[in-house]
């Protein structure tokens, strides 16, 4: 086997002066909420380990998280990962093409087998063995199953490949599955969203390279650091909402002084992400600081749970277009009618009841 | 004044000399006609539990769908919502600890509190009491039989809406609060595994808010039937959570 250069050769490589590899090394430890002192130990990690192959493999998807991923806040951040890791297969960013390309694959395989982490944008679809996602003119579930044989662990990117996003929305015709779903003996970490927040994509990869190790997961099994909290907990427009301040509607002057979008349906309070806190476009912004409700896509079933912009969570466990407050005030005012009906029948009752007893 | 009190009947002096009984009353008062049914405990987690779910159904139907905006003040100083989730909270807190010391006292209680929590599925006898109950609420039978504790029919309510709705109110609602309490927390530790199994959070949000529509149809039943029982049955209902003592109105046997 070849000697395998260590990051900070690669970098070096790429021409990354020092000073900006320590600047990346205590950017990362911030970002992954390390303190301080693991500065040293990233650079120290970066000089001397040799660098973790990563394959990037796409299934059903539309290439949003690959798009997030190249545009990390901090350019060098997505340079160094990007040089990084090997790209030697990724649909969108590969420089081969055809037969070289699934060639490069293997070789790949071959020579990290055991030792590589697999990345995998978007999910395989089931139905029809598969046949409605083809890469390299064989059912992407074939890739999948074959290149995560070998995997050291797994990258599920997106909510594609976290929970199934659009395409396994109900009815979900293509039988689309997410990849813990399909693949079951390797260590999987989920990275939802959709697309996943550049910083959070590269911040994973860096920490599984340099500790060689997962980050610590919640229950769900995504990385606890940045899918910890809800939107609702970090956002800026909190105190609106602990105020009982909302946007009652999209024009009114609520809106335009930037209250709680609660009532707009925002699904900040139900959505576990770092939006609120990392944010989009090197820091720009995020979709409440724009005045819109966050939709929740880093969440399972984003698709399912009723319009963007309803409130009380649409029902579709009894198929109708109605929801909790409907069925249940419904109901109520059903139990409530019949209480009357039922006193005034017993009221009669008792008065005939009382009527014959003195006739008798 | 001519003595008309039959003599068994003289014991009675009070009631007799102040003009307050007739004859007929005389001869009820004579019988026991009350058992003592719900000890101090159950009577007080009664009106506790009563309280905090009132509380718990208007300000979570308020978190759901909360109160027009209002500007009192700066956000900084205006906590309208925040004062709502926070009697949410306390009414919750003290609902659990409520249904536990009413655990505790099925164990150290009289056998009638126990029978919130046990449902005798597999006697006959009572499966034909509950739709004789039933009968009697569709006006098919003249007139209901005498219970001690709940009816059968009232039994089942009981353990369905609270033994179970309770519970799941207090699972879901704790699931819900450990969100909030953070990871590793101890409502996380206790709880958090719920919204891991349930998957989305919205979801979570939906049954709890199923659960409260469950307490306010409960609620209208339980209320109805309470003082409909009370003026209509042979025995006490409403007054019977305050003394404890479930009184009878006649002499007959069922």
């Amino acid at each position: 086997m070849t000697q395998i250069e260590t990051f900070y050769e690669v970098m070096r490589r790429q021409g990354i002066t020092r000073r900006s590899f320590m600047k990346y090394c205590s950017l990362t430890a911030s970002a992954l909420g390390l303190g301080p002192a693991f500065v040293p130990k990233i650079a120290h990690a970066m000089e001397t380990k040799p660098r973790t192959p990563v394959i990037w493999v796409n299934g059903l998807e539309c290439t949003c998280c690959s798009e997030s991923f190249i545009r990390g806040a901090h350019p060098l951040a997505k340079d160094v990962v990007l040089s990084m890791i090997s790209l030697d297969y990724s649909h969108t960013l590969m420089a081969s093409a055809g037969h070289a390309a699934e060639a490069a694959l293997e070789d790949t395989i071959q020579k990290y087998k055991g030792n590589y982490i697999l990345a995998v944008e978007g999910n395989p679809p089931l139905n029809e063995d598969g046949m409605f996602c083809i890469v390299g003119g064989k059912p992407f579930v074939k890739q999948l199953r074959h290149v995560a044989k070998d995997a050291k662990a797994i990258i599920s990117w997106g909510a594609c490949a976290s929970y199934g996003c659009v395409q396994a929305a109900a009815p979900n015709p293509t039988r689309a599955t997410p990849v813990h779903k399909v693949i079951t003996d390797k260590p999987i970490i989920k990275v939802p969203g959709c697309p996943p927040i550049a910083e959070v994509m590269t911040g994973v990869i860096t920490y599984m390279l340099t500790f060689d190790r997962l980050p610590e997961l919640d229950r769900q099994g995504r990385p606890a650091m940045f899918y910890g909290q809800r939107i609702h907990d970090k956002c800026y427009r909190r105190p609106h909402f602990d105020a009982g301040q909302f946007v009652e509607a999209w024009d009114d002057d609520n809106a335009r002084k930037g209250y709680c979008l609660y009532k707009m349906g925002c699904k900040g309070p139900t959505t576990y992400n770092a939006c609120s806190t990392i944010r989009w476009n090197e820091g720009t912004s995020f979709p409440i600081q724009s005045g819109h409700g966050c939709i929740g896509c880093s969440e399972d079933g984003f698709w399912d749970q009723g319009g963007f912009y309803d409130r009380v969570t649409n029902l579709k466990a009894f198929g109708v277009e109605a929801n909790a407050d409907k069925v249940g005030m419904t109901a109520a005012g059903v139990v409530g009618g019949s209480i009357a009906v039922h006193a005034a029948v017993s009221a009669l009752k008792r008065a005939q009841k009382k009527q014959e007893k003195a006739e008798g | 004044m001519t003595d008309l009190t039959p003599p068994h009947l003289r014991s009675f002096e009070a009631s007799v000399l102040t003009g307050d009984a007739t004859p007929e009353d005389l001869e009820t008062l004579r019988k026991r006609s009350s058992v003592y049914v719900y000890e101090s405990p159950v009577r007080l987690w009664h009106w506790v539990n009563a309280l905090a779910i009132t509380v718990l159904a208007v300000t979570g139907y308020l978190i759901g769908k909360p109160l027009p905006s209002m500007q009192i003040s700066e956000a900084t100083h205006q906590f309208v919502m925040g004062y709502i989730r926070f009697a949410h909270f306390a009414a919750g807190m003290i609902l659990t600890v409520g249904f536990f010391g009413r655990i505790y006292w099925a164990f150290m209680g009289n056998s009638h509190a126990r029978q919130m929590f046990i449902l005798p599925i597999t006697n006959r006898r009572w499966w034909y009491e509950v739709f004789y109950e039933l009968r009697w609420y569709m006006f098919l039978v003249p007139e209901p039989k005498k219970y001690v504790g709940h009816n059968p029919l009232a039994h089942a309510a009981m353990f369905f809406f609270m033994t179970l709705g309770i519970t799941f109110m207090m699972l879901t609602g704790w699931a819900l609060y450990a969100e909030g309490a953070g990871q590793g927390s101890l409502p996380d530790t206790f709880m958090g595994w719920l919204l891991g199994l349930i998957g989305n959070s919205q979801i979570l949000h939906m049954l709890h808010r199923f659960g409260m529509w469950s307490m306010v149809i409960f609620v209208l039943i339980h209320v109805y039937a309470a003082i409909r029982e009370d003026i209509m049955s042979r025995q006490s209902t409403v007054s019977t959570m305050l003394s404890g003592h479930r009184t009878f109105k006649d002499d007959r046997p069922d």
